[in-house]
């Protein structure tokens, strides 16, 4: 998987950056990461709560592993939608940084994680710190809808991708065939990544577990 | 329902003898005030200036003074294992919860009735469209209490819990905080009610799936 993940990332990246740079300002060959990372960040956080309400249900601990995996790659898939978004604003608007709703929520949404992992170091007893990390990542996802949600409820700087108006400003938007294709290809190659990066972290902390459970008897 | 009441009772009984929250509660809010309006003191002259701060300056004083209720909450019971005792009782798990979510909610709104005159006074300025205002100020302090008990039962557990409460309630209450800021000061900038009525559904809506998502949640945060 890590393999195919890997390839997908370095073979198809330059076929992108091809097909976009004849066709748009180069500035939006960032979009090609920008969104494909958004969207992996949001699934990371939903593998969390489902993860986190599968625990509380089952109380099996492999749950636990999966949610603290995919908390850490989202977290960084977070970061980096944060820190493509502002490269990208800085081209485009001039700013790094407007305090506008969507870009607020995804700032609050990264932070809300970073509090989720920092909540699990603050609790020694592994039993305890799986079952209220289970609660704070149920209660944690309350807020990714908000995110998501928030560019329709208030007016906002940011383009919309879904329905209405594709993102037009350039005399772009996304019916080039070649555009999607190539877009589609780099959420898969995202996707495929996260899973990978994931199923690694989660063998790497089950193996940490099994070394623990050694090393106590 | 009833039970919850009776625990609610119960530390409420307990703060007005001892009074040490409240106290700290109400201190903790004014001395934010006095702060705010140090610092704005250029701006108090002229009253559309204030408007424009005053949802900003309320807000944090409620919020500031509400994590600080927040943070001795389940302190007191922890303290005397006064939590296992009440685990033992007869009653649903949530009913713990939901007394806390009283009596915080309480707590919070005592401290608003008695820092938005103050605020009145320190920032001569005065209030428009009060009973709007102060449904507002009502649905947005049960929105943060209502995530606020449940992180604080969270992080009684953890190391360094109160650092920690700040931490993860501030980001978390940020959809109900949000829409009560900015429909407040829209309120006291003199903009009708009907224009703002999103930021008020959206505070309903948050209001009801936070706390449906705690009540869900909580037994499991005190089962030990």
């Amino acid at each position: 998987m890590l393999v195919v993940a890997f390839w997908a990332i370095f073979f198809y990246l330059p076929v992108m950056k091809d097909s976009a740079g004849n066709v748009l300002d180069s500035s939006f060959n960032i979009f090609y990461f920008h969104m494909p990372i958004a969207i992996v960040a949001y699934l990371a956080f939903f593998v969390v709560f489902v993860s986190s309400i599968l625990y509380l249900r089952e109380s099996d601990s492999k749950w636990d592993m999966v949610s603290l995996s995919a908390a850490e790659v989202g977290v960084i898939f977070a970061f980096l939608v944060l820190a493509t978004g502002s490269i990208w604003a800085k081209a485009i608007w001039g700013w790094y940084w407007v305090w506008e709703p969507r870009l607020t929520t995804s700032l609050v949404l990264f932070l809300v994680y970073v509090g989720y992992l920092m909540l699990r170091t603050a609790l020694d007893d592994p039993l305890k710190r799986a079952r209220l990390s289970a609660v704070f990542g149920i209660v944690a996802f309350v807020s990714v809808p908000l995110s998501f949600l928030s560019i329709r409820i208030w007016r906002s700087a940011h383009p919309l991708m879904f329905g209405g108006s594709l993102y037009g400003q350039e005399g772009g938007g996304l019916e080039g065939s070649s555009l999607l294709l190539v877009l589609l290809l780099n959420m898969l190659a995202f996707v495929m990544s996260f899973i990978s990066l994931t199923s690694f972290k989660y063998q790497n902390e089950k193996l940490g577990r099994e070394l623990e459970m050694a090393k106590g008897r | 329902m009833l039970k919850g009441l009776n625990i609610a009772l119960k530390d409420l009984k307990i703060e007005s003898r001892a009074r040490e929250i409240f106290i700290s509660m109400v201190v903790f809010s004014l001395l934010i005030l006095i702060i705010f309006s140090i610092a704005f003191s250029d701006l108090l002259s002229s009253a559309s200036k204030t408007a424009t701060v005053a949802s900003g300056v309320l807000w944090i004083c409620f919020i500031f003074a509400g994590t600080l209720g927040l943070n001795r909450t389940f302190a007191t019971e922890v303290q005397n294992s006064c939590m296992d005792a009440l685990k033992m009782c007869p009653i649903p798990r949530n009913s713990i919860y939901l007394s806390k979510v009283i009596f915080v909610f309480l707590l919070m709104l005592l401290v608003e009735i008695i820092t938005i005159p103050m605020f009145s006074v320190l920032f001569n300025y005065q209030f428009t469209a009060i009973i709007w205002v102060g449904i507002v100020i009502l649905l947005g302090s049960f929105g943060f209490v209502v995530v606020g008990c449940l992180i604080s039962a969270l992080v009684i557990r953890a190391r360094a819990g109160e650092m920690l409460l700040p931490v993860l309630l501030l980001p978390l209450s940020l959809p109900v905080i949000i829409p009560a800021v900015s429909a407040t000061s829209g309120l006291l900038r003199g903009e009708d009610i009907f224009s703002l009525m999103s930021y008020i559904r959206l505070l309903v809506v948050y209001d009801f799936v936070f706390f449906a998502v705690s009540m869900l949640v909580f037994e499991y945060v005190v089962e030990d």
